[in-house]
C-alpha cells in the first residue's frame, strides 16, 4: 500500500486557485524530488499536506496509509507520522528549542500510548541528533530560531526530523541558504534518517542536494500541476536546460 | 488567514470559562456569618471597630479616614470601564459566627475544609498544596488564613516567635503590639492616600501583621490566604509588614472568591516597611474570580502596594502573578529614602474574556544611588484589556540613582488590548533612566509550526506564555514559580476539544 497518495487535489487559497489536480503516489523507501519554477505551488503543496489552515481544499483528497487525511487538524497529521521542514522557519522567542522539542516527542510518545521518556533520556537524543548535524548543544538552549543564522534554522528543521523520525518528511527548500559544509551534513543526516519504513518528499530548486540524496521519483510543478515526472536523470536535464522546454 | 486568529481568540477566549472548569476555587462555603446590613456610615465604621474591640484611638483613626473619604471622588484614570459602584450598597463586614478561635483545634471544620479544598494546609505539618515535586525537606511555610472580614487561623505562630517574629492578624497586632502599629500604620500609605485607600482605612477588616526584629532572618516563607466567600460583601483586607534592621522576610498573599454574577469589591491596603539593611520579598499570586466569557461578575481588585525603604542599603522587592479578577487596578510602589536602597518589581499580568487590568509600579528615587528594576509582562487574550502604567521619578537628592524598566506584551487573538502607560520625571543629569518596551504577538505561524510537531494549540500557547513570563518566573520563590506556571496554564485552557 501507498505511504501517501494524493488524488486530484484542488487547493484554493483567499479564494484564489493555486493547485489544479495534483495526484502524486509515494510508497515506503522513496524518495520523490518536487522542482519547479518559483510560484508554481510547490509549498502550496507541502503545507496542504500538513493541513495548513487558510488553505481550502476545494475538491480531491489526501490518504496516509490509506486513511483520508484531508479533515485532520495538523497536530493529528502530525501524530500520523506527517513532518513537514519549513522553507522560511519561524522563531518562538522565550520557548528553548529543548523545551519545545520535549513537548512535541512527549505529543508523540502520548498518541502511540506510551510514556514520554525520561528528561534524561531525552537530553541524550537531543544532543545526538545536534552533533549529528554539526550543531552545538547551546543551540539547544536558545529560543527555538531565535537569532538563528538561515542555515542554522534549516539544520534545526532536520533536528526536529531525526528527533521526531516521521513516516512521510517533506522537506520544503531545506537546501536553499546552506553553504557547502552545511549542504554535506544535511544530506547525510536525511540519508541517515531513509529508511524501508518511510518517505522523503524533498522541494528544491537545485541539482547540488539531489546529488547526495538520490531521488526514485523527480515531479515538475508548474501553474499548480505536475506537469512531467520521471526518474533522477530528470533532474539533471532540467538543469541543464531549465523549465522551458516544458510545455506547461 | 484571519480565521485562525479567530479560532485562536476563541481559543483562550470563549467557552471554557462558561463550563467552569477552569475556576476549581469557584465554590461556596455553607457557613453561618455574623454579617452587617449593607450600607456604610459613621454607625458603620464605629460598628466594625467595636466588633473587633479595638481601643479608642484606632476608632478614630477609622473615623478621620471616612471623613476624609466622603470628601474624595472615585479615580476615573486607568484605562478600565465599569459602572459606578454603590458603596451604600455593599455590606462591610462579615465573619464566620462564634468566638474567634484560640488556637487551631477551634477552627470550624469547615472552615478547614475550605482552606483544605483550595490546598492551603491550616495545619503544621504540611507544605502547600501543588508542590508534589517539592523535595521532602521543602521549607515549610505559615499561613495567615483571611476568611472574609476576619483572620480565622495562623499557624507556626509559636515557632516564629521563639525567632522573635511577630506574624499575627491586624485585629490581634493592634492588641498586642499598639506602638508599632501606631507608628507605622498609615506612615507608607497615607489615609488620604486615594479614594480606595481612604475608604481601606475606614471599613479595614483583617489582614496580616508581621514584625521582624533586628538582624533576624525570617525562618519560614510566611503566607495570608485571602478567601471572599460571603455574597454582596466587600473585602478590605490591611497588611503591614515591618523588617527592623539587618532583617530579612519573605511573604506570599494568594487569593481566590466563589463564582457569583455580581461584581465584588476588594479594596486592600498593603504597606511595607524596610529599616536599614533590611530586605523584604513580597510575593502575590492573585487568583479572585475574573467573571465569566460574558464578563458578568468577578472581582473588582482595587487595591494600593506600596513599601517604604526607609533604611540605608534596604531593599523591597515586588513581584506578582495577576490572573483573577474582572478589573485589577494596582501598582505595588516602592519609596527608596535610604540612600543605596533597592526597588523591585516583577509582574505578570494575564487578562482574558473581558478583564481589565491597569496595573504596574511607581519608584520613587529619593536617597542617593538609589536603584530600580521594573520588568512588566503583560498577556492579553480574549476581549480583554491590558495596561502597564508606571511612573519612575528621580527626586533632586537621588544623585546617582538608576531604574531599568522592561515592559513586554503578549497579545493573543485580535480583539484584545495592550497598553503601556511609562512616565518618567526626572531633573537631575546624574540619575539613568532606561526604558524598554516590546510587543508582540502569538502568531499563527508560531501556532501551525508547533502543531506541524504534534503539539496541541493549547498546550501550545501555555508554553509560549511560560516563555515570556520566565524572568518574573524566576523571582518567585521555587515552589510558588511551579504554582504559577500551572495558575497560567489552566487560566489559558481553552475551548480545543
Ligand atoms: N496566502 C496566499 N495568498 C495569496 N496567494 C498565495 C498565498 N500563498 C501562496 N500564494 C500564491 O500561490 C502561488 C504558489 O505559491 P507557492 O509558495 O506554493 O510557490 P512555490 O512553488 O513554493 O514557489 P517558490 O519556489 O518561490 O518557493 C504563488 O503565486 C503565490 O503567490
Ligand atoms: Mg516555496
Amino acid at each position: 500500500m501507498s505511504l501517501l497518495r494524493v488524488e486530484d487535489l484542488h487547493v484554493e487559497v483567499d479564494a484564489k486557485p493555486i493547485l489544479a489536480g495534483i495526484d502524486l503516489e509515494v510508497r515506503a523507501g522513496e524518495v520523490h524530488a518536487v522542482m519547479g519554477p518559483n510560484g508554481s505551488g510547490k509549498s502550496t503543496l507541502a503545507n496542504v499536506l500538513a493541513g495548513r489552515p487558510g488553505y481550502d481544499v476545494t475538491r480531491g483528497c489526501v490518504t496516509v496509509d490509506g486513511e483520508d487525511v484531508t479533515g485532520l487538524e495538523p497536530e493529528e497529521r502530525s501524530l500520523r507520522g506527517l513532518f513537514l521542514a519549513f522553507q522560511y522557519p519561524i522563531e518562538i522567542p522565550g520557548v528553548s528549542n529543548m523545551e519545545f522539542l520535549k513537548a512535541a516527542v512527549d505529543a508523540h510518545a502520548l498518541g502511540r500510548g506510551e510514556d514520554p521518556p525520561s528528561a534524561v533520556e531525552f537530553v541524550k537524543r537531543a544532543r545526538a541528533a545536534a552533533s549529528r548535524l554539526a550543531l552545538n548543544p547551546d543551540f539547544l538552549k536558545r529560543g527555538v530560531n531565535d537569532g538563528f543564522s538561515g542555515g542554522e534554522k534549516k539544520r534545526n528543521e532536520i533536528l526536529q526530523m531525526l528527533i521526531l523520525e516521521p513516516r512521510l518528511a517533506v522537506l520544503d527548500e531545506t537546501d536553499s541558504g546552506l553553504d557547502i559544509d552545511a549542504l554535506g551534513v544535511v544530506a547525510d543526516g536525511i540519508n541517515a534518517f531513509r529508511d524501508v519504513g518511510n518517505a522523503v518528499i524533498l522541494v528544491t530548486h537545485y541539482q547540488r542536494l539531489l546529488n547526495y540524496v538520490v531521488p526514485d521519483h523527480v515531479h515538475v510543478l508548474a501553474n499548480g500541476r505536475i506537469v512531467r515526472s520521471g526518474d533522477a536523470s530528470l533532474a539533471l536535464e532540467l538543469e541543464e536546460r531549465g523549465y522551458g522546454w516544458l510545455d506547461a | 488567514m484571519s480565521e485562525q486568529s479567530n479560532e485562536l481568540a476563541d481559543l483562550v477566549g470563549a467557552e471554557h470559562a462558561a463550563t467552569g472548569r477552569e475556576y476549581t476555587a469557584g465554590f461556596v462555603t455553607e457557613i453561618e456569618t455574623d454579617t452587617l446590613p449593607p450600607g456604610l456610615d459613621e454607625n458603620v465604621v464605629r460598628a466594625i471597630s467595636g466588633k473587633k474591640e479595638e481601643p479608642a484611638w484606632m476608632t478614630e483613626w477609622r473615623l478621620d479616614a471616612f471623613g476624609r473619604w466622603q470628601r474624595m471622588r472615585t479615580p476615573r484614570w486607568a484605562h478600565v470601564q465599569f459602572p459606578d459602584i454603590d458603596f451604600q450598597a455593599i455590606s462591610y463586614f462579615s465573619a464566620p459566627k462564634g468566638d474567634a478561635p484560640k488556637s487551631l483545634d477551634e477552627v470550624d471544620p469547615e472552615l478547614l475544609r475550605t482552606y483544605e479544598k483550595l490546598g492551603i494546609p491550616l495545619h503544621e505539618r504540611a507544605r502547600l498544596a501543588g508542590v508534589e515535586t517539592a523535595a521532602e525537606d521543602a521549607p515549610q511555610v505559615a499561613v495567615d488564613a483571611v476568611f472574609d472580614s476576619v483572620s480565622v487561623a495562623t499557624t507556626f505562630k509559636e515557632r516564629l516567635a521563639e525567632a522573635g517574629v511577630v506574624f499575627c492578624s491586624m485585629s490581634e497586632a493592634i492588641r498586642e503590639h499598639p506602638e508599632l502599629v501606631r507608628k507605622y500604620l498609615g506612615s507608607v500609605v497615607p489615609k488620604p492616600d486615594n479614594f480606595y485607600a481612604a475608604l481601606n482605612s475606614a471599613v479595614f477588616s483583617d489582614g496580616s501583621f508581621v514584625y521582624v526584629p533586628k538582624n533576624t532572618r525570617c525562618p519560614m516563607e510566611l503566607s495570608t490566604y485571602f478567601r471572599i466567600n460571603a455574597e454582596n460583601t466587600g473585602q478590605f483586607e490591611r497588611t503591614l509588614i515591618i523588617a527592623d534592621e539587618g532583617a530579612y522576610v519573605s511573604y506570599l498573599e494568594g487569593c481566590t472568591a466563589p463564582m457569583r454574577d455580581d461584581n465584588q469589591l476588594h479594596a486592600a491596603v498593603v504597606e511595607l516597611v524596610a529599616l536599614a539593611d533590611a530586605e523584604i520579598k513580597y510575593s502575590t499570586v492573585q487568583n479572585w474570580y475574573p467573571g465569566d466569557e460574558q464578563g458578568n461578575g468577578g472581582i473588582y481588585n482595587f487595591v494600593t502596594k506600596r513599601g517604604a525603604c526607609l533604611g540605608e542599603r534596604s531593599k523591597i522587592s515586588w513581584t506578582q502573578v495577576e490572573t483573577g479578577s474582572a478589573i485589577t487596578w494596582k501598582y505595588p510602589s516602592v519609596v527608596l529614602r535610604g540612600a543605596d536602597s533597592v526597588g523591585e518589581f516583577y509582574s505578570v499580568a494575564l487578562t482574558r474574556n473581558f478583564q481589565q487590568a491597569d496595573t504596574g509600579t511607581k519608584m520613587t528615587h529619593i536617597g542617593p544611588r538609589t536603584k530600580s528594576t521594573i520588568v512588566s509582562k503583560g498577556i492579553s487574550a480574549g476581549r480583554s484589556q491590558n495596561s502597564y502604567r508606571g511612573r519612575v521619578r528621580m527626586n533632586p537628592g537621588a544623585k546617582g540613582a538608576r531604574n531599568y524598566t522592561q515592559c513586554d506584551s503578549l497579545l493573543i487573538g485580535d480583539a484584545c488590548g495592550a497598553h503601556t502607560f511609562p512616565y518618567i520625571e526626572s531633573k537631575l543629569p546624574s540619575a539613568v533612566v532606561e526604558h524598554e518596551a516590546t510587543t508582540s504577538k502569538v502568531s499563527d505561524e508560531q501556532l501551525f509550526l508547533c502543531q506541524q510537531r504534534g503539539i496541541e494549540p493549547e498546550r501550545a500557547v501555555a508554553m509560549i506564555v511560560n516563555g515570556f513570563c520566565r524572568d518574573v518566573f524566576r523571582t518567585l520563590p521555587m515552589e510558588f514559580a511551579v504554582e504559577a506556571a500551572k495558575l497560567l496554564e489552566v487560566s489559558l485552557e481553552g475551548a480545543v476539544g
